[in-house]
Parts: C-alpha cells; sequence; structure tokens
C-alpha cells in the first residue's frame, strides 16, 4: 500500500494535465517509506507517448535526495491516450529504480482522473492500493 | 593521474558497496577501462556491445552530461569528477 497526502496526489495530477497532451513524470522522495517532497522533472522528450528525465535536473535532484539520506519512493508519470497501466516500456525501465513504486495517471478522459500505482519486481506488475491521507 | 567515480547504489554490487571509486584515464573510455579492471563487469553496464554509451546510464564529467561533450571520448584531467546515475524514462507507446 501507497500512503500520500492528498495534497500530493493533487499536485501530480495537475502536473500531468498541465502537461497533456505530453506525458509528464516526476519522483516522490522521503525517510521511512514517508514520502515528504515531490520534484516535478522536464520530460526530456517533450513527447505524448514517452519521457526521459532531464540528464542535468536529475542530478541536482538526485543529489539532493542523496544527501538528505532519503529514498526516492515513487516514480510517477502520466499516459495521455492509453490507461493507467504500466508499458513494456515502463517495465523495462523499472530495474532503474528498485524499491520506488511506480505511480501512473492517465489523462485520456478529460474529466476524469485515473490514478494507479504499482510495485514491479523483476518484470512482475502488482497494483498497490493508494491511501490518501488529509 | 586520480579521478574519482561516484556509483549509483544499484551498480555498487560492482564496487563492494562503495559510493565512490578512483580511476584513471585521459578519456571517458580509458577510465572506464582501467574500472572495469578492478571492478569487473562495470564497464559492461555502462558500455553497450557496441561500444556506444548504454542509454540506460547518465554518466557526468563534473556535473555536465557526456552525450554534450565527448561521449566516450571526453577527455579527462586529474581532479575530475565522474558521476554515474541510473537514467529514469518509459513511456505508453514500446519503442
Amino acid at each position: 500500500m501507497l500512503t500520500l497526502p492528498r495534497a500530493m496526489v493533487d499536485a501530480i495530477v495537475a502536473h500531468a494535465r498541465r502537461d497533456h497532451p505530453d506525458e509528464c513524470c516526476g519522483v516522490l522522495a522521503g525517510s521511512g517509506g514517508v514520502a515528504t517532497r515531490l520534484f516535478e522533472m522536464d520530460n526530456a522528450e517533450r513527447s505524448p507517448t514517452g519521457f526521459t528525465f532531464d540528464s542535468a535536473e536529475w542530478l541536482r535532484v538526485y543529489r539532493d535526495i542523496d544527501d538528505a539520506d532519503e529514498d526516492i519512493l515513487v516514480v510517477y508519470h502520466s499516459h495521455t491516450a492509453t490507461e493507467a497501466y504500466p508499458s513494456r516500456t515502463d517495465i523495462r525501465w523499472s530495474v532503474n529504480t528498485p524499491g520506488a513504486s511506480w505511480l501512473l495517471v492517465s489523462t485520456r478522459e478529460p474529466s476524469y482522473d485515473e490514478v494507479k500505482s504499482y510495485t514491479i519486481t523483476d518484470g512482475e506488475v502488482v497494483e498497490e492500493e493508494i491511501r490518501i491521507t488529509e | 593521474m586520480a579521478i574519482e567515480v561516484r556509483i549509483p547504489t544499484i551498480l555498487r554490487t560492482y564496487t563492494d558497496g562503495s559510493k565512490a571509486v578512483e580511476g584513471k584515464g585521459d578519456t571517458l573510455a580509458g577510465l572506464l577501462d582501467d574500472l572495469d579492471g578492478r571492478h569487473p563487469g562495470l564497464r559492461g553496464r555502462l558500455v553497450t556491445e557496441e561500444g556506444g554509451l548504454h542509454r540506460f546510464v547518465n554518466i557526468y564529467v563534473n556535473d555536465e552530461d557526456v552525450r554534450f561533450l565527448g561521449g566516450l571520448e571526453t577527455p579527462l584531467n586529474d581532479g575530475d569528477n565522474v558521476t554515474v546515475l541510473p537514467a529514469v524514462a518509459g513511456g505508453s507507446v514500446e519503442e
């Protein structure tokens, strides 16, 4: 189960809507499994079908998280024309962020935000419940 | 010539858990060859069989992505620092 404050989920959805029809991306970091910081990342691809963290920005953010002895808890991104389920590309890349949940937002429906989170271990995708705290 | 190389968590299996290792080389390619002598397998995670930079990692020299410098031919000098990070990417459509 992934526990997130409502403000953080709202911020991720707002980011996804703002960047639509391109995919958005970012990370949540924190200690002890509790996400306390959200980093909106630039999608270097600026694409409706893919994302790559901007490399210079990623170095700054990674150092910030590492220096604070925090963990990368969640990698989030949006799918703008398909469901909020990890693609084969997502699964392949997830090996680079072991232990992090992959949270997806689908913005294909203008009036419905589909938000789902998954653990991906050795290629196996398992949906996890998102518990939202106020 | 000593160059510090910072290794991300996912590659520390090749460095006995060390966060940073030292190596030498006049270019990034030379440095990676040198490191592979002491940390077998590390180079294979950074360079493809075709001899290009692996797209699953970012390598920075003095905080500049080497893709915007000279790639594997990026020249190195004593005291430079090299950082390796896992790239983060994905997307809805199969590449």
